[in-house]
């Protein structure tokens, strides 16, 4: 169950989580200023703040390993949308805020029970990574999820409102567990990711009065590059300045 | 006691230096001018998060994504602490908050400018947190206790941000030279706007005296921008950048910086709602507000039902 003691994790993975949390990040610090009310405002902006420093960890430690003097700055500011590896589900555009909640709850559950193992891995420091990260994302899944039921069992809006939001999303959570070619040697129990996923989600998706649609298509393409075209505008707005004004120190 | 007795007890403690706490006797007027003031300070806080919040998908490197982030985040939680002092005297957040939507009341002219390059979270750390932080550090001394207890928590993250914002424009002022021009350029734009924070010149001041006397201010606007002017006169040599004001000199005799005459056809229009902004920064506010009505009633709708559910199981 537990990563391979012989084996790295390739540098791919480690910038795949890297993405993935670095585009959420930046997806998520949309809201801020613009939240539904001033507390949520702040949460959300310390989710992003959260993901925005799990992902220069992954940056960083992949940058060790590649060398030629890449930085967290030249992965994240200067490869393109084929070469970006993030989950699909981490660039949709936010929608309303039940649709950025249960993208929230979806991903972090996921991360939490992925982070439960990489925690033990014997790559020191992505355990140490994992590890400190498993701290943060506990209060997302908490923050989140208790969101998902306020939402779902608040008012017939609010509830339309996330059956809409599962139907937009749902069909973007498949992804986590397809291992990309990348991923299938690195000894992560995949499939008991899944289960744990599903329990939690089908949990808190009871109490919350929200049916949890079991057959759903899986749109994939993310960890291999594949991207919707939402991607494209994102690095185009993120990475402007570095791109403007090539070697420019900031 | 005579209403004359209460107000000669108050002024008495006042100049006493001890504080006005929220169940203390205090005059209509005191009560009404702190709400204006902390309400407005409030209101600042969080329409100032927009002109910082525009560049937080742009920013150039992790770092500076990450520290911006947490700087606007931080302005959300002043925001907070600010409205709920003005609470203490009477009124709710939702009536504050509706009187800045509806445009009754006011908020911080500056952030009715617009952040156009990437200098300027530089310049507006620098110069609008700089100037902001004079006038917060005398309100931690301010005669009202809330007031002042929240201006000393804020005081310490706003000078955090304020050498944020300096060593921003310090790297810029080394850069490229198309990063020495940016520099430069967002300095000419914010420096008049910011000198303007401080509001109209003492002469012309129509809250000051009584202000002065309730000790809700300790000192007037042209002694707080006097104060401003000469610290970054010498700030902006670090910088090896000018300030635009060609009259900017030494005066021996005042052993203060003598500067220009600021355009105050510019400063009544922006307060008077015609600024660049005005109208998006509104506009922003009350979008937020009214896409976020279904979440709060939804998060009260729930709140509800299970408080019944909790009393069904008791009984």
């Amino acid at each position: 169950m537990l990563p391979n003691p012989n084996s790295k994790y390739p540098i791919p993975y480690i910038l795949h989580l890297a993405d993935s949390t670095l585009i959420l990040s930046q997806r998520n610090s949309e809201w801020c200023g613009h939240g539904p009310i001033l507390e949520q405002d702040i949460a959300i902006t310390n989710i992003s703040l959260d993901l925005i420093g799990q992902s220069r960890n992954f940056y960083r430690y992949a940058a060790s390993l590649i060398g030629n003097d890449a930085t967290e700055d030249s992965l994240a500011y200067l490869r393109t949308e084929r070469e970006f590896k993030n989950l699909l589900i981490t660039e949709l555009p936010n929608g309303d805020w039940g649709q950025t909640i249960l993208r929230q709850f979806f991903f972090s559950t996921y991360q939490f029970y992925l982070f439960q193992q990489m925690q033990n891995s014997n790559d020191g420091q992505l355990a140490a990574i994992a590890a400190k990260a498993l701290k943060e994302v506990t209060y997302h899944v908490r923050w989140s999820s208790e969101w998902v039921v306020r939402l779902g069992d608040g008012t017939d809006e609010s509830h339309q409102r996330m059956l809409h939001a599962i139907d937009e999303l749902k069909s973007y959570t498949g992804e986590f567990f397809v291992p990309a070619d990348y991923e299938k040697e690195i000894g992560l129990d995949i499939n008991l990711i899944r289960q744990q996923w599903e329990e939690k989600i089908k949990a808190v998706f009871e109490e919350a009065t929200l049916p949890y649609p079991e057959k759903t298509f899986t749109q994939t393409g993310g960890k291999t590059g594949i991207h919707t075209e939402h991607l494209g505008f994102i690095l185009a707005e993120m990475q402007h300045l570095q791109r403007t004004y090539p070697g420019a120190a900031w | 006691m005579e209403v004359q007795d209460f107000e000669k007890l108050f002024q008495d403690r006042i100049d006493a230096e001890i504080k006005i706490e929220p169940k203390d006797w205090m005059p209509d007027a005191y009560r009404k001018t702190n709400i204006r003031q902390i309400s407005q300070h409030a209101h600042s806080e969080v329409v100032g998060m927009l002109p910082e919040g525009n560049w937080i998908s742009r920013a150039p490197s992790l770092k500076r994504k990450a520290i911006l982030l947490a700087k606007v985040q931080d302005e959300a939680g002043h925001g907070l602490y600010l409205y709920s002092a003005a609470e203490t005297l009477g009124m709710s957040r939702d009536e504050m908050v509706e009187q800045l939507l509806t445009g009754k009341a006011k908020y911080s002219s500056i952030f009715n400018y617009p952040t156009l390059t990437w200098a300027d979270m530089g310049a507006v750390g620098w110069l609008v947190d700089g100037a902001a932080i004079l006038n917060q550090v005398m309100l931690c001394r301010t005669s009202y206790g809330p007031y002042a207890r929240a201006m000393v928590r804020i005081c310490k993250e706003e000078s955090f941000h304020q050498r944020q914002g300096f060593e921003v424009l310090l790297v810029l002022s080394q850069g490229t030279p198309e990063q020495k021009a940016m520099c430069q350029d967002a300095i000419n734009r914010w420096w008049w706007p910011s000198l303007m924070m401080f509001g109209p010149k003492d002469s012309e001041s129509t809250n000051s005296d009584q202000s002065m006397k309730w000790k809700i201010k300790r000192k007037t606007n042209d002694e707080l921008r006097q104060q401003f002017v000469d610290m970054c006169v010498e700030q902006v040599k670090v910088l090896g950048m000018t300030l635009p004001d060609k009259d900017l000199k030494w005066n021996e005799q005042r052993r203060h910086y003598d500067f220009g005459e600021i355009n105050w056809d510019e400063f009544w229009a922006v307060v008077k709602g015609n600024g660049p902004c005005n109208k998006q920064r509104l506009d922003a506010r009350n979008k937020a507000h009214t896409e976020g009505a279904w979440v709060r009633e939804a998060a009260m709708a729930h709140a509800e039902k299970k408080k019944n559910k909790q009393l069904q199981k008791v009984a």
